[in-house]
């Protein structure tokens, strides 16, 4: 079967980020970029599901301008068959992105589409679950666990209690959990050989999707900064403080 | 102008988040309705019913929403939601499942985690692990929004709202529930605890976390962990507190052998007084700490339960 893994170019997950002085965003000039985390873990999970000789061809596609062919690469190297990019400038909401990848779906007609289950920098969590919706998919969200077994899907999902189970028919759309598995490194000749691989460009206005979002950014602020504390010499102090002073126990 | 509150509920308890999100629900104004689906859930719709500023609670007791499947509860709510201005549930698993389905079948946007409310279509939300925080406005015409229930007081009780059963509820294509795992527990809920322990990489193993046992015990509160305790398999998952895992703003936090890494302050950040427990004082945790204790947690751990 066929794959299909959506990635995402985000800022590094250990750059501390800048709000602008002008409060129309966060500054990412010269920020260190990268495959956003959960989608690198999507790109794991279907390239050992190739390696299972369960999925034939893994496709990765990305939206956004041309730098993000670098993450596109990226997964080319971990492994994936071949890339889509569909270009854009314009900053997205989850919602375009799905229609995005709806049509991408249509195309491509994968058995499976995994997604990580959010973006570190828009902290979503929306695209796997509205691409689900737009394609009339069963989705498994959140995913630490993923079993094929013919035309069915199980899997093991992180929720808030604990984890639960779900079998899905396939075709399905799965978004990834930290736990799901732990990405590999890509090798320097790996690295040589995605070079070559096929990496389609499309405009995103070829698509026929209204691109414009309802939702305005209206200012974007740096949280209120904690004052900082005190040290304390020992546990009698401690508890002393929190009984007398912050009075919480 | 009126707002539908989704019912955060396990079909035997109704959760605390409900109160809040009704509480979020009064600052954005117009009639408040609460959603109870679920199967044998009346009790809970009474429950739902007591809450203050609820005009009315819709029932849907049908066993298709049992495990609230998103694909079934996503279409539930497509079906009601279309009369409302507003459609709100929790940011919890259940909530962040089914929401942006409802979203892109409404063909809206959905605004995650809303920390704020200025007006009836203007929200505030944190981005990038908490590390800034964007003031979003939707002219969508159904405003679809998961609430971080940790940002709002739970709203007072003592209502008595009309309680309308409708009868709905088709079942899911194409997915089935298979089973559950579920951490048993007898301490309070992470998210909903007024006083939150948890031990990070420096408790070593998962036996050392019964040092926090005590503590949380005698001080009622509930136990987490960092990510690094979690994925060495210390805890299980859900115990996690950070920006993948759970988001926590209790009265008391104390943090032990738990570094700070921007992915866990995410998820504590906004608790009113933090404590710090840790042998390294250049621990970053310690600049975001009220009341900071740099030693062994071996020695730290069982004199603290002595003393509380």
């Amino acid at each position: 079967m066929k794959i299909l893994v959506p990635v995402k170019r985000a800022i590094d997950y250990n750059v501390k980020v800048r709000v602008k002085a002008d409060n129309s965003g966060v500054d990412l000039t010269n920020a260190k970029m990268a495959i956003n985390p959960f989608c690198e873990i999507a790109v794991e999970e279907a390239v050992r599901l190739k390696e299972k000789g369960i999925a034939e061809e893994v496709v990765v596609v990305s939206v956004g301008n041309k730098s993000c062919q670098e993450q596109i690469r990226t997964a080319l190297a971990l492994g994936a068959d071949r890339g889509i990019q569909i270009d854009t400038d314009e900053s997205l909401d989850s919602l375009q992105i799905a229609k995005l990848l709806a049509k991408v779906v249509e195309k491509e007609a994968p058995k499976m589409v995994i997604l990580g289950k959010q973006s570190i920098d828009s902290d979503n969590n929306q695209t796997g679950q509205m691409l689900a919706a737009l394609t009339n998919m069963p989705q498994g969200t959140f995913a630490s666990q993923v079993e094929v077994d013919g035309d069915s899907v199980k899997v093991t999902r992180e929720i808030d209690g604990g984890l639960q189970t779900i079998a899905l028919t396939l075709p399905a759309v799965v978004t990834t959990d930290l736990r799901l598995n732990e990405p590999r490194y890509a090798s320097l000749p790996n690295i040589m050989k995605a070079k070559r691989k096929p990496l389609d460009v499309m405009p995103a206005s070829d698509f026929g999707v209204e691109l414009t979002s309802n939702v305005k950014v209206i200012k974007v602020e740096a949280p209120a900064q904690r004052k900082g504390g005190v040290k304390v010499a020992d546990v009698a102090e401690l508890v002393d403080k929190l009984k007398n002073e912050a009075k919480v126990i | 102008m009126t707002v539908l509150v989704y019912a955060e509920h396990d079909n035997s308890q109704l959760k605390s988040e409900t109160a809040k999100l009704v509480h979020a629900a009064t600052k954005i104004g117009g009639d408040i309705h609460v959603l109870v689906a679920g199967s044998n859930c009346e009790g809970i719709a009474s429950e739902a019913a007591k809450i203050d500023d609820v005009a009315k609670v819709l029932l849907v007791d049908n066993e298709n929403f049992e495990h609230q499947l998103a694909e079934n509860t996503a279409d539930l709510l497509v079906e009601i939601g279309k009369d409302y201005s507003h459609i709100l549930a929790s940011a919890s698993t259940t909530g962040k499942n089914f929401m942006p389905r409802v979203a892109a079948l409404l063909d809206v946007a959905q605004l995650s985690d809303v920390i704020g409310v200025e007006s009836d279509d203007t929200f505030v939300r944190p981005i990038y692990a908490g590390n800034a925080i964007a003031t979003v406005q939707s002219s969508d015409s159904i405003k679809v929004l998961t609430v971080r229930a940790s940002a709002f007081d739970a709203q007072a009780t003592g209502n008595n709202a009309e309680i309308e059963k409708l009868d709905k509820g088709s079942e899911a294509k194409g997915v089935s529930f298979v089973g559950e795992e579920l951490t048993e527990s007898e301490r309070p809920e992470l998210g909903a605890a007024e006083i939150v322990i948890s031990g990070g990489r420096g408790m070593q193993n998962g036996e050392n976390f019964a040092l926090l046992e005590g503590i949380a015990d005698k001080l009622g509160a509930a136990i987490g962990a960092s990510r690094a305790a979690v994925d060495a398999g210390f805890v299980p998952n859900d115990m996690q507190v950070g920006q993948t895992g759970k988001i926590v703003a209790p009265q008391l936090y104390i943090a032990v052998g738990i570094s700070g890494a921007i992915q866990h302050l995410a998820g504590m950040k906004d608790s009113k007084v933090i404590v710090a427990i840790n042998k390294d004082e250049e621990a970053p945790i310690f600049q975001v700490a009220d009341y900071g204790l740099v030693g062994d947690l071996f020695d730290i751990l069982p004199e603290l339960e002595k003393s509380v």
